[in-house]
This record gives C-alpha cells, sequence and structure tokens, in this order.
C-alpha cells in the first residue's frame, strides 16, 4: 500500500489581482511519476513552484512529505532538502564548476565534508552520463549537458521528489533526448516525479498519471492511457490535438 | 574520419610589413595622421627627456628623499618603519607561494620597485647604507616568502590569519607606539607623512571601505524597514556631498562636539571620513551587481535548501562583484588621488610634503614643476599598477565571459 507523499487541497494564488491557480488538488504517492501539461499560462510553473515554496499559495493547503507548507521557515528549509527541482532555463551558478554547483548544497546544508560529497557528485556525474565535466564551467558545456548537470545538483540532496518545470524546452531538439533518457531513467529507480512538459513520448513510457491544466485548473487527469486514448473534455481533446500534430 | 573533414590550420598572422601597411599607412589620410602623430610623439619625449635629465633641478627631491616617504617620523626611530616594511612584504611573498595567481603580480611589481629604490644612485646623507640595505632586502624577502610558501606548509586559512596579525601589530602598535614606554616611544600622527600617510589613507580606505559598502548595498536591499532606510540615507546624502566637506567634517566639527580626552587621532578622522565617502560609491556599484543577477539563480539555490544568507554570500555576492570589479577599481583609483585632499585638513601626506618642501627653501620657489611631476609620477606609478592588476584580475575571474 503507497502513501501520499503530496497532499494539495484547493490551492489558490494570486499575483495581484491575477488569479493564477484556482484551486487545485492533487495527491501523489511515493515513486509515482505525474505528468502535467496544459496551454501557456495555465498556471504549470506556478503550482509546481508552490511545492517547494519557490511561490507562496494563498488559500488551501499543501502537505509535502507530512510537512505543511506555511510562513515556517524551518517548514520551508525542511522542504527543500526533500525536493529537488530542474528549471527550465538550468540556473547553473556560473561561477562555480560543474563539481562545485553539485557539492555546493551537500556539503551547505547536509553539512557533509568536502570528500564523501565529491564522491558523491562523481556517482552522479557518471550517471547522468559526463565524469568528464566535472572540472568545467557551465558556459563551457552544451544546454542538454547543463541541464545533466543540474539534474545532478537536484539530486545530490538526495531527495525523496523531483519537480521538473520544462525540463527541455530550452534545449534543441538533438539534446533533448539525452535529457530525456535521464529522467526516464530516475523515474525507473522508483524517484517520486512531477515534470512540467509537452514531450508526450516520455509521457506515455513512465506516467502514472497525467494532468491538464487550464486557466489555473485542473481540468482531467488520468492514466496516460485514458488521456490519449479517451479524453473526456473537449479542451484536452483540442490541446493534444494541436500539440501532437507538430 | 575522412580526409576531408581533417581540421585545416588557422591561417597564420600577417607578417610585421603587412601589418604596418594595413594599419598605419593604410591611405593618404592614415599615413598622413601616422607621420604626424609619430612627429608629436618624438619631438615631445625628446623635450621632456632633455628637461628631466637637463633642464629640470632636481634638488628639492632628492635632498629629502626620506621626507617623501615617511614624513618627520622620527630618525631614531626608522627601524619600526623598516621592520613593516619587511614583515610586510615577507607577507606579500608568502601569500604569492601559497596563492600564485592573485598576487604574483603585485610581489614582483613590489620587489622591483623596492629594489629599484634601493639602488638609485643618490649622494643624500639622509640615505645611508642602512636604508638601501633594508630596500634591497625587500626583494629577497619576497623570494624568501614564495620559497617558503610553495613548500606548502602552510595553509591559506593561516596566511590570512597572518596577515590580520602582522597588520594589527603593524597598525596598533610599530607604527604610533605606546605612551612612556621606552622600547616603542609614542610618535604622534603628526610626525607621520609623505607616502607612508598617503599608502595608509588609500589601503585603509579602500579594506575598511569595501566590506561595509558591500553590507549599504545589501541593505538597501534588505526587506528589514530600518536597515533599508538606514542605508539609502547613508548612501545617497554621502554621494550628494564633495569629499572635502565630509573631510572637514570629520575633522573638524567631530572634535569640536567630542570632550577633548575621548578625541580621536586625526589621521584616523580623516580615514573615516575617506572609508564613509568610498563606501557609499563601493555601495551603488556593487547594487548595480546585484541587479544583475538573474532571479533564477536565487531560485535554484533555494530549491537546493541554501538559506538566505547562504545564498547571498555563495551565490549572489561573489557573480555581483565580479561584474563589478572594472568599475570598483576605477573607484578605488580616484580614491587613491583622492587622498591628497587630506593636505586641506593639515595632514602631510605625500602632496603634503611636497609643498612643505618647497616653502622650507626660498630657492625652491621657482621648482614647483620638479616636485609635482616627481609626485604626479609617484602616483601614476600605483594608478597604473592598480588599473593593470584589475586587468589581471578580470582575466583570471573571467569577468565578461562564462
Ligand atoms: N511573477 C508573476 N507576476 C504576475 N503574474 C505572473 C507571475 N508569474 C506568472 N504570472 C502569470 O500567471 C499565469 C500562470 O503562469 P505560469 O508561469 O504558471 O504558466 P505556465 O502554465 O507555466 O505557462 P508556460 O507554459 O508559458 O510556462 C500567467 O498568466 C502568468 O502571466
Ligand atoms: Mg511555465
Amino acid at each position: 500500500m503507497s502513501e501520499a507523499i503530496i497532499i494539495c487541497k484547493d490551492v489558490h494564488k494570486w499575483y495581484g489581482n491575477f488569479q493564477a491557480l484556482r484551486g487545485v488538488s492533487m495527491e501523489v504517492d511515493k515513486g509515482e511519476v505525474i505528468v502535467i501539461f496544459g496551454p501557456s499560462g495555465s498556471g504549470k510553473s506556478t503550482f509546481i513552484r508552490t511545492l517547494n515554496r519557490l511561490e507562496e499559495h494563498q488559500r488551501g493547503t499543501i502537505f509535502v512529505d507530512g510537512i505543511e507548507l506555511t510562513h515556517d521557515v524551518r517548514n520551508i528549509e525542511k522542504v527543500r532538502m526533500e525536493t529537488g527541482m530542474v528549471f527550465q532555463q538550468f540556473n547553473l551558478f556560473p561561477h562555480l564548476t560543474v563539481i562545485q554547483n553539485i557539492t555546493l548544497a551537500p556539503i551547505w546544508v547536509r553539512k557533509w565534508p568536502k570528500d564523501k560529497a565529491e564522491e558523491v557528485a562523481m556517482q552522479l556525474l557518471e550517471r547522468v552520463g559526463i565524469p568528464e565535466q566535472a572540472q568545467k564551467y557551465p558556459g563551457q558545456l552544451s544546454g542538454g549537458q547543463q541541464q545533466r548537470v543540474a539534474i545532478a545538483r537536484a539530486l545530490a540532496m538526495q531527495p525523496k521528489i523531483m519537480l521538473f518545470d520544462e525540463p527541455t524546452s530550452a534545449l534543441d531538439p538533438e539534446m533533448i533526448k539525452e535529457v530525456l533518457d535521464v529522467m526516464v531513467g530516475l523515474a525507473k529507480s522508483g524517484m517520486t516525479m512531477l515534470v512540467v512538459t509537452h514531450e508526450m513520448g516520455f509521457a506515455r513510457a513512465v506516467a502514472n498519471r497525467m494532468y491538464f491544466f487550464d486557466e489555473g485548473m485542473i481540468v482531467e487527469s488520468g492514466t496516460p492511457d485514458d488521456i490519449f486514448n479517451k479524453p473526456r473534455e473537449e479542451r484536452t481533446k483540442l490541446f493534444l490535438s494541436q500539440i501532437l500534430s507538430q | 574520419m575522412t580526409a576531408s573533414t581533417e581540421m585545416l590550420a588557422p591561417p597564420t598572422a600577417p607578417g610585421p610589413i603587412a601589418w604596418l601597411r594595413k594599419n598605419l599607412f593604410g591611405d593618404m589620410f592614415n599615413a598622413l595622421l601616422t607621420i604626424l602623430s609619430l612627429t608629436v610623439i618624438l619631438f615631445g619625449s625628446l623635450a621632456i627627456l632633455k628637461w628631466v635629465f637637463i633642464g629640470a633641478d632636481w634638488r628639492p627631491v632628492t635632498g629629502a628623499p626620506l621626507l617623501y616617504l615617511i614624513g618627520q617620523y622620527p630618525r631614531d626611530q626608522i627601524w619600526r618603519l623598516a621592520l613593516s616594511l619587511l614583515l610586510l612584504t615577507f607577507l606579500i611573498g608568502l601569500s604569492w607561494g601559497v596563492w600564485e595567481k592573485f598576487v604574483k603580480a603585485f610581489a614582483i611589481f613590489l620587489g622591483l620597485l623596492l629594489g629599484v629604490l634601493a639602488i638609485i644612485p643618490l649622494e643624500t646623507p639622509t640615505v645611508t647604507l642602512g636604508v638601501r640595505a633594508v630596500f634591497l632586502a625587500n626583494p629577497l624577502l619576497i623570494y624568501l616568502g614564495y620559497r617558503i610558501g610553495r613548500l606548502q606548509l602552510v595553509k591559506s586559512q593561516h596566511v590570512v590569519t597572518l596577515w590580520l596579525l602582522v597588520t594589527a601589530v603593524i597598525v596598533l602598535a610599530l607604527l604610533p607606539g605606546f605612551d612612556s614606554n621606552p622600547l616603542l616611544p609614542r610618535v604622534p600622527t603628526t610626525a607621520w607623512g609623505g607616502l607612508l600617510v598617503t599608502l595608509l589613507l588609500a589601503v585603509g580606505g579602500i579594506v575598511l571601505s569595501f566590506p561595509i559598502g558591500v553590507l549599504l548595498a545589501l541593505g538597501r536591499r534588505s526587506s528589514l524597514p530600518v536597515v533599508k532606510v538606514f542605508s539609502i540615507l547613508f548612501i545617497e546624502v554621502v554621494r550628494g556631498v564633495p569629499l572635502i566637506t565630509i573631510l572637514f567634517m570629520f575633522s573638524i566639527i567631530l572634535a569640536l562636539f567630542l570632550p577633548a580626552e575621548s578625541r580621536i587621532d586625526r589621521v584616523i578622522r580623516a580615514l573615516i571620513g575617506i572609508v564613509v565617502f568610498s563606501a557609499a560609491y563601493t555601495a551603488e556599484n556593487v547594487r548595480g551587481g546585484l541587479q544583475a543577477i538573474p532571479q533564477g539563480q536565487v531560485e535554484a539555490a533555494k530549491a537546493v535548501g541554501l538559506n538566505n544568507f547562504q545564498i547571498t554570500a555563495l551565490i549572489v555576492l561573489p557573480q555581483a562583484i565580479r561584474m563589478v570589479i572594472p568599475s570598483i577599481v576605477g573607484q578605488f583609483i580616484s580614491l587613491f588621488k583622492d587622498t591628497t585632499l587630506v593636505v586641506i585638513v593639515g595632514i602631510n601626506d605625500l602632496l603634503g610634503i611636497g609643498k612643505a618642501v618647497l616653502n622650507s627653501d626660498p630657492q625652491f620657489v621657482s621648482l614647483q614643476a620638479e616636485v609635482y611631476v616627481f609626485i604626479a609620477a609617484i602616483f601614476w606609478i600605483f594608478s597604473y599598477y592598480m588599473s593593470y592588476a584589475s586587468r589581471l584580475l578580470e582575466k583570471a575571474l573571467g569577468v565578461g565571459e562564462r
């Protein structure tokens, strides 16, 4: 029997007067892979960023690994230690080498000795397939390599949950696969993952459930089979036909 | 790999003749400009050389070189300055050995400068063999420190500790001395002067104002209203006022309001004024760098669990400061030159000594040019070195790349 590691109930979020999230509820079990998709501006990023408090929600409740996200800074810090995040624009630290990018948080947040942090970092670099780039600076790597470093950096904190916000959208087509391969491997290893993406091949291959967002709400959710073969909502059908025809 | 994809050698650079053709004599107008500038440069440098070696009368400078270096610091206590200098150059050598690239250029520059001072042919009685020996010992000590640093016995953090320790000993004990201490009698700062004071004010101003400026820049963006308002007020008030006013304020007004016994030394008052002034400008420069850091950097740092302090210290500040090194160095160069303003509050810095020397002998009345050219040359050497060092630093830190 698996248990929920993320529980969101009726989450609302406003930017000023503009409502970006309008009552989002979701439960994610340990080891599940969730794909979130939907049109631009539908609140996908906003939602995934409320899960590690990069955005603050104003109504509803969010529990991550049993910790409620409130103004309490200690809770926020705990949740951030349990969740890794990968961004569309990589956001690697340009003044640090690849290995320093990866070891920074383990050394300063988990207080690991440098040797141990570097050993783990090298294992992660092996896992994402670029151990030979350890001493380079991010600016010397290709986009696909940078994103794989970003994944390694997030994994270095040994998170229970990985959040991905359009990890392949900023990449040239030939680099998308190398990043997706790493993500598929991660999914198969049992990591709990929430992925905002329009890579439907990825969704078909590893997603347990898919959520279609529009105008700050979940319009429809279901297994990839449900979503691709028998979508209930017109909006879902229309959107899927648009992105699959590309 | 097939032969067709073999790499081509890069095209070779054109020879010197081709370079001359292209860059100096490209067309009629270019050629004319080249010839014109060469003529001006040639006659200009000839005239300058002639003046320096034949026309100029360097007696106001060569007659009392130590005055320009240390002012009226008692000559029987000069060993204290010598010891300080030797300690510092040894430490610089040691830092070079331990930290390599960041100090190398400075260590070599200093070694050469002091070595040249040791052997300059001057027949001035005050420049004794002892004085020359001290100068000559510096390059050797730098080298010795370098070799010791290379042995890798001394760790980076030890060097930092040593620097703090030595600086404290020099500034608090060696230079000023103590009341009623026979070994280190007090030397009041009224006796300090020349390059000694100029460098103390400049280095002290730079070293102290930098961290304060960084804190003010951070304070200006703080979410705590009191900190924020204080930082904004400080920065805007100080930047709206000329340095002279600030120096006057700290030298005279402060002295009026404080009771006589708690009066702070006048060199320190001037230093405080300089630090206050420079900190405000540093803050504005650093703020520019802070604003240029993309929000994604902070978000990524938050996402891996760093706290606000760590984000600032490890992610934001290093990138921001790197970005503004050129403007900060520029600011420090102006600060270095602006220290000459302390003449106005009665401190005998390098410029003050120059004035004093000119006033000391009626024969020197017509020799102002010599004295001011000499002082300008000293300032130029240091300023030029600073901008050169900043270029090295930018390169080492990869500003503008990555
Ligand atoms: N910081 C902000 N301030 C104001 N409005 C914002 C802010 N961030 C997002 N929004 C608005 O909130 C809505 C949802 O944005 P969000 O970034 O979550 O969309 P998204 O689904 O991730 O879209 P995309 O596919 O383009 O990334 C958009 O209309 C956006 O304009
Ligand atoms: Mg988005």
